[in-house]
């Protein structure tokens, strides 16, 4: 209908967008050739350079010994050689005497070993079932959010409408094994290549190759670079097994933007992105937080805090979903028939079924218990009990806040809708401060995000970026707020030596000062013009193949049969006089987005 | 013979079938319907957002009669169904110019 502006306008756009990236890698070349020599010299940021090269272990047989023996306070029971002195420290007496206690500590427990071989060898054994426990909770916890992807298809599915469900399913069906296979191809290798030692899990090293460029003077990890296909020094068990609780949480911010497009996008675009995804678009920040990069090591390079701190994904997992959601919401603009040419919300757009919504919500939070306490990746660091009733506590503060806000403020009925956002953003507020926070601070931080939740859906409501789902208000604001809230109600009782900073991690309120928010505000800007970034180039990619939006005839009839080839519901007779109504053509959009429609 | 076609609100179905059969009628179709007269439509909200729905649900039912019954008929209906308040509905009157049941080919008054 709108042939000629339409593609004036995909012009310009796309003109634009070559020149943002050519910008981008015009400034950044600078800093390539400097990243290169670092390198490859092999100056690593983490950790020092392990003394030999790590051998990986795919049997399992050599992963957990008497070295992972421990106490309750994670303190090793065999002591290790103290290092001999330089030639400085020697003359400070103080070190001299602590070399020698050490020294003394551990030639006696040499000694008792020599004359009692079967106890060490019964460590061993307590040091590998050590190992085993974690590996056994790091497992079963990745299976819990593995089926996250049941409770997003139900949720996703139930606030769409009925004409639409078979294809909105099949997103968050195929998203699964798209997101998975990009990320074994190479996500994973760029994510944590660079990781060093997996402590909990037998401490193997092989990943140990992380991309680093010096700027001011100190190492910022970019990706990491090794585990490409799970081979080589990623063919380990320790590997493996953090590779699939990776996986999963990898999969459940791809499958956040498979709601908030939902109703419009075609199939085949959906399928470019969900080869973008897992391959370059999540690794990248998440390297920089939990891969060794540099937001992780804000605190022991420049004192801020320690570092961005994010315990189960409130940036890394859910804010660049969120992210991704707005921008792909904005770039294929609203349903058809929910505003009107003047961009005046006409017509909200229904849920078809709210019994789906709320067992969605249910399986959501209880794959959360595998989602935040599974995140220490040990089942033997018992503060998994503090973080899974954080976790509940935060679950139903949201939901409580978001229905008494919309009852008692926003409007005069507590929308079920609303409730279930509620709750999931109170779900992803608590992801990241969890393990860090009080059930006090966890239960007021879960009330603010139910509020926040509703406000942010009135907001985008308002301005025409069309989320059919909250998916951009529950993860991408929530998220936000999530790491905020570290930042402010870290009560430092745990995080003891977290990214190598000595102390343990206090937010605002409790006497930390703002070192921890600004590094938390740090990492929450970084993801979302990082995220905007990528979002743009995967989103260019698939508008330049193939187009993202379907035709206006395909989503007026519902995406199911033009784009599946199958109903979501046979046999079912769809109430088409209870839908949007879409009135003539060109009157159902705003008039800037009115080229989208065709 | 008459055909009656009544517009009703959903809520008052079972009144409405139970004083029809009290005056002898012994048959009753029952079709969902949606549809908007002077009322336009009715506000609902999702998301706290206002919309109009512009058809609203309502019942239609269909019941043939007698012609000594209809008069029986028509009041049996519009007390049951009133209440007083906008879109209680409206009553549509048709003569019909036969009535056949299938099992025994019978027709006319006794078919009904």
């Amino acid at each position: 209908m709108y042939p000629t502006t339409y593609e004036k306008t995909m012009t310009n756009r796309f003109a634009r967008f070559l020149t943002v990236l050519l910008l981008i890698c015009a400034s950044h070349r600078g800093l390539a050739q400097t990243a290169t020599a670092p390198a490859a010299t092999n100056n690593a940021p983490a950790a020092a350079p392990a003394p030999a090269v790590p051998t990986p272990d795919p049997q399992g047989y050599n992963t957990g010994a008497g070295s992972d023996a421990a106490d309750a306070s994670n303190t090793a029971i065999l002591l290790t050689a103290p290092t001999d002195l330089s030639a400085d420290d020697q003359k400070d007496t103080n070190k001299v005497a602590a070399f020698n206690t050490a020294k003394k500590a551990f030639d006696d427990q040499q000694g008792q070993i020599k004359l009692e071989p079967l106890a060490v060898r019964s460590l061993d054994a307590v040091g590998h079932n050590r190992v085993a426990i974690n590996f056994m909770w790091t497992l079963v916890t990745g299976f819990l959010v593995m089926f996250m992807q049941a409770g997003f298809a139900l949720v996703e599915t139930g606030l769409c409408r009925a004409k639409n469900a078979g294809h909105t399913m099949a997103m968050n069906f195929m998203i699964y094994p798209m997101g998975m296979l990009g990320f074994y191809v190479c996500g994973f290798a760029f994510m944590f290549g660079g990781l060093g030692a997996i402590g909990t899990m037998g401490g193997y090293a092989g990943l140990n190759h992380e991309l680093t460029v010096n700027i001011f003077g100190k190492p910022f990890g970019l990706i990491g670079l090794k585990g490409f296909m799970l081979q080589g020094a990623g063919y380990d068990c320790a590997a493996f097994a953090l590779f699939l609780f990776q996986m999963v949480f990898m999969d459940t911010t791809a499958t956040i933007p498979t709601g908030g497009a939902a109703e419009r996008w075609k199939f085949s675009a959906f399928m470019i992105y969900g080869c973008c995804i897992g391959t370059f678009m999540y690794p990248v920040f998440g390297n920089w937080v939990w891969g060794g990069g540099w937001l992780s090591q804000l605190g022991a390079n420049f004192g801020l805090g320690h570092g961005h701190v994010d315990f189960a994904g409130s940036s890394v997992v859910h804010m660049q979903g969120g992210v991704i959601a707005l921008i792909y919401c904005w770039l294929i603009g609203p349903r058809y028939g929910k505003y009107d040419a003047n961009g005046k919300l006409v017509h909200p757009i229904p849920a078809h079924n709210i019994p789906l919504v709320m067992l969605g919500t249910f399986i959501l939070a209880f794959g959360w218990f595998g989602f935040n306490p599974g995140s220490s990746l040990a089942g033997t660091e018992l503060r998994i009990a503090v973080v899974a009733v954080n976790t509940m506590l935060a679950s139903a503060t949201g939901a409580l806040g978001a229905t008494l806000w919309m009852w008692w403020v926003r409007t005069k009925k507590p929308d079920p809708s609303m409730m279930c956002n509620g709750m999931l953003a109170g779900l992803v507020a608590i992801t990241c401060p969890c393990a860090f926070v009080s059930a006090g601070g966890a239960s007021l931080l879960g009330l603010v995000a139910g509020v926040l939740v509703v406000e942010s859906v009135f907001f985008f409501d308002k301005i025409g970026i069309d989320d059919c789902v909250g998916a951009i208000s529950v993860h991408g604001v929530n998220g936000a707020w999530g790491c905020l809230s570290l930042g402010l109600f870290a009560d430092g009782t745990y995080g003891e030596g977290w990214n190598n900073v000595p102390g343990k991690v206090t937010g605002l309120f409790y006497g930390g000062g703002f070192s921890q928010l600004i590094a938390e505000a740090i990492g929450v800007t970084t993801c979302f013009i990082t995220l905007s970034i990528l979002s743009l180039i995967a989103y260019y990619i698939a508008e330049t193949l193939v187009g993202n939006r379907c035709s206006l005839e395909t989503e007026i009839e519902g995406l199911d049969i033009p784009e599946m080839g199958a109903y979501g519901y046979t046999g079912v007779t769809m109430d088409r006089a209870s839908e949007t109504p879409v009135g003539p053509g060109g009157q159902g959009m705003p008039a800037k987005w009115a080229n989208k429609v065709k | 013979m008459k055909k009656i076609e009544a517009i009703i609100k959903p809520f008052k179905l079972d009144e409405v079938k139970t004083a029809l059969t009290e005056i002898g009628v012994n048959g009753l179709t029952v079709i969902e319907a949606k549809g908007f007269g002077r009322q336009k439509g009715h506000t609902e909200t999702y998301r706290g957002s206002e919309y109009t729905l512009e058809f609203i649900p309502k019942v239609k039912i269909e019941v043939v009669v007698q012609n000594d019954q209809l008069d029986k008929a028509l009041a049996a209906i519009i007390n049951t169904a009133k209440t007083g308040k906008i879109g209680d509905g409206k009553i549509f009157i048709s003569t019909l110019d036969e009535v056949i049941r299938i099992r025994t080919g019978e027709k006319g008054a006794t078919a009904i």
